[in-house]
């Protein structure tokens, strides 16, 4: 397993350079409440786990991820000072951050660099860095994808962008053969320290060829690990944790949630590849969900806690390999399991953490597990089948009721 | 033996092209049977080959209709541009206005029996291999009556007994489809024809060595090439007729269409990052297709300025009641989710491995 907690740093009030550009508000307060001087590696913006022994305390859950009112509740240092920014800008800050930080670091796509990016991650970052550091390379998934395991094999650490994840299918056998296996296979003699990221998923009637999870193909390569940001806080944080890692580490990020608006710490961090987040404690069920379907899950919990449930949400975030110590904390707890995710049915991420449950967990099930995902089908252009495709809020409320039975 | 070869258009005019006016014209007498010859506007360019000559022949009637369909093309691509900002179309659109002498000219050189396959620019295509426009303002919109049930949309567009065969949405993915196809007619020795299109973004694709030098026509190296100006349908007609004779005989060739496209790359590309907007109006001017054959057809006489302008106006009524038409069509019910994901009848059917909805029924 890669180390991916940061050595110990210390927290500079500073910011860094370009969180001024999207710091809407003033100046942020100190940080002189801060307990320690380790770097603390949250799940999530609230609670510390390392230093709260007391584990879930029963705080609001965030039911979308929007500019949150002013926590009135406990030790939350972040959520007051920080400042705002999109999802992609926030992808836009850990990259650039990196790219400062290690001069190896290096980005390389399909309009990557005069273009911005077509999601806009990489805007600025060519006229900033230089358009060898920030590749537009031509539309050669295969090729490029190669060439940034070939530079990473000499030291380099690349960043390849897919313009869709889709695309990344064209470059499978780069990811899987030479990605995955080069350093079992060469003896550990070459590390592969690449990012492969873009948006998947399905979004809004794009057609079947371009509303693709590829996890699910990804999830059996052995040699890489997979990671999907949900919020502005874990993109930042999956983004520099993945950046550094030794090993190659694939970032799912989703088309619809670019735009999603958040405050995020002004200090450094960095998060956990491997860990999951929670999202909402609970009593009565574990839903474990990822990507955009944590806010169908959050849209649901609304209405499980008016029918008076008690889900406890967390978004697992390390597709490969899970976070089995939280969801098996989780599991012991409630005895319920509901999956919640937009893969396909068939050898999906559901499926892997379905059997994954059940080997080691099987003695603390009341009930077996529930998996919802997306249908078997390819993703039809027309709104109202795309829609009957993805799991939606009610089929959640749905399931819970019938596994609370 | 029938083999494949390529065209490829050119989305960009590499030195600008002049004189929409045709140089040399042989006076007729305007019945619509009697051929009339007309002059390309520009000699072919060759590779590896002899050029084929600058004279084509026709007729009034072809020109008639080359005029008709490209005017109902055009005005086709200008209406889902405003159904797209409208909303009732959505994702991704890529319109082919401006590119309409390709379509044209190709299916007048060739048969149905011929197959042509596409990018994701496939509308026209669609429509000059026989599809409707109810089909295609249907799919556009996401409807039942759409080409493929609404479940396409815009880059999925085929049409199996047009010998049209598809609208595909990843780049340079239907190349080597059309390798396939015209490996089968090679197979079936059955005197066809594939024409695989693709366009200067899908040149840089793994299949194909990336386009570093803007010669497509030379790309293929030994293989011979001709470069076309894609603007003009009586050029596009001369060289794909001239293509089809010559795969036949000698095998692939390719033809660089030198075209362009009057909207950006797809409706979220303003196309003018990189050109500038003097660039579109001058190639509208001067080497728009559809102007070209309206002069023709004045000069030739065999239409009135008038005439022309009903045409037009016919044309946007077709195109109208199309659309009104296909607004009417209903959304796909939801069983038909599930339908067409495999082939019905020929023994179990399930979706997914853990076989939930598995009803068998041996053959």
């Amino acid at each position: 397993m890669a180390a991916l907690f940061q050595a110990p740093t210390a927290f500079s009030s500073s910011n860094s350079l370009d969180s001024n550009k999207f710091n809407h508000s003033p100046s942020p307060r100190s940080l002189s409440e801060r307990k320690s001087s380790i770097l603390t590696v949250r799940s999530d913006a609230r609670s510390n786990p390392l230093l709260n022994s007391a584990a879930h305390k029963p705080h609001r859950f965030i039911t979308n991820a929007v500019a949150t009112k002013p926590d009135t509740s406990l030790a939350s240092t972040s959520s007051k000072p920080g400042h705002e920014l999109l999802l992609f800008e926030a992808l836009r800050e850990g990259l650039e951050e990196e790219m400062e930080r290690d001069p190896r670091v290096c980005v390389m796509g399909e309009d990557v660099g005069h273009y911005g990016g077509s999601y806009k991650v990489t805007k600025g970052l060519a006229t900033k860095f230089g358009d060898l550091r920030v590749l537009d390379t031509p539309i050669a998934e295969n090729s490029f994808t190669g060439m940034g395991i070939g530079a990473a094999m000499t030291g380099l650490r690349p960043i390849i962008e897919g313009m869709n994840m889709g695309f990344l299918l064209l470059a499978f056998n780069q990811i899987s053969n030479n990605c995955g296996m080069l350093h079992y296979t060469s003896g550990g003699q070459f590390k592969i320290p690449v990012v492969i990221r873009g948006p998947g998923g399905v979004g809004r009637q794009l057609g079947a060829e371009h509303s693709q999870r590829l996890e699910s193909y990804f999830q059996s390569i052995p040699g890489i690990q997979m990671v999907a940001c949900s919020t502005p806080y874990n993109a930042k944080g999956l983004m520099k944790a993945a950046i550094r890692s030794e090993n190659p580490v694939i970032l799912f990020e989703h088309v619809l949630l670019y735009n999603l608006k958040d405050r995020i710490p002004d200090e450094e961090y960095v998060l956990s590849l491997e860990e999951a987040e929670m999202v909402r404690p609970g009593e009565h069920v574990t839903i474990l969900t990822y990507s955009r379907m944590r806010y169908h899950v959050m849209q649901a919990a609304k209405t499980l806690v008016n029918k008076g449930y008690d889900p406890e949400v967390i978004d697992i975030r390390s597709l490969k390999p899970f976070d089995l110590h939280t969801i098996g904390k989780s599991v012991k707890k409630t005895h319920r399991v509901l999956i919640v995710e937009e893969c396909m049915r068939t050898g999906g991420i559901g499926a892997s953490l379905t059997a994954a449950i059940t080997e080691n967990f099987n003695d603390d099930l009341d009930a077996p597990i529930v998996c919802l995902s997306s249908q078997d089908v390819p993703t039809p252009y027309a709104g109202t089948l795309e829609e009957w495709t993805v799991v939606q809020p009610a089929q959640i409320v749905t399931a819970v009721e019938q596994l609370c039975q | 033996m029938a083999l494949s070869r390529s065209g490829s258009k050119l989305l960009k005019p590499i030195s600008p092209f002049f004189s929409s006016a045709p140089s040399i014209l042989s006076r007729s007498i305007s019945s619509s049977n009697d051929s009339i010859t007309v002059e390309t506007s520009i000699p072919f360019t060759a590779h590896n080959c002899e050029p084929p000559s600058r004279s084509v022949t026709t007729s009034a009637a072809e020109l008639q209709s080359f005029f008709r369909d490209m005017a109902l093309m055009r005005r086709m691509e200008i209406a889902a541009d405003s159904l797209y900002k409208a909303k009732l179309i959505r994702g991704f659109c890529h319109l082919y206005d401006g590119q309409e002498a390709v379509a044209v000219g190709m299916e007048a050189a060739i048969t149905r029996k011929d197959c042509i396959i596409t990018a994701y620019r496939d509308h026209c295509t669609f429509l000059s291999r026989g599809g409707t426009l109810i089909e295609v303002f249907a799919e556009l919109m996401g409807r039942r009556d759409g080409m493929s049930n609404g479940k396409g949309g815009s880059m999925h567009f085929y049409r199996k007994q047009g010998g049209f065969y598809g609208g595909h949405g990843i780049v340079g993915a239907q190349v080597p489809l059309g390798c396939g196809l015209a490996f089968a007619q090679k197979y079936s020795k059955d005197e066809n024809v594939t024409f695989a299109m693709y366009g200067d973004d899908g040149m840089g694709t793994a299949e194909w060595r990336a386009a570093k030098s803007p010669a497509y026509y030379k790309r293929g190296d030994y293989v011979p090439g001709l470069k076309v100006d894609g603007m003009d349908a009586f050029a596009v007609k001369q060289a794909c007729k001239f293509a089809k004779e010559h795969a036949l005989k000698n095998g692939p060739i390719i033809l660089e269409m030198d075209t362009y496209r009057y909207h950006g790359h797809s409706m979220s590309d303003p196309g003018s990052t990189y050109r500038t907007r003097d660039e579109i109006s001058g190639v509208r001017q001067e080497r728009d297709p559809i102007e070209r054959i309206r002069k023709l057809l004045l000069a030739h006489e065999i239409s009135t300025e008038a005439e022309l302008k009903d045409i037009e106006k016919e044309v946007r009524k077709e195109v109208d009641n199309a659309i009104a038409k296909a607004k009417e069509s209903e959304m796909p019910h939801p069983s038909e989710l599930f339908t067409n994901v495999y082939v019905k009848g020929l023994g179990v059917e399930a979706y997914g491995a853990d076989r939930k909805e598995l009803r068998a029924t041996l053959p």
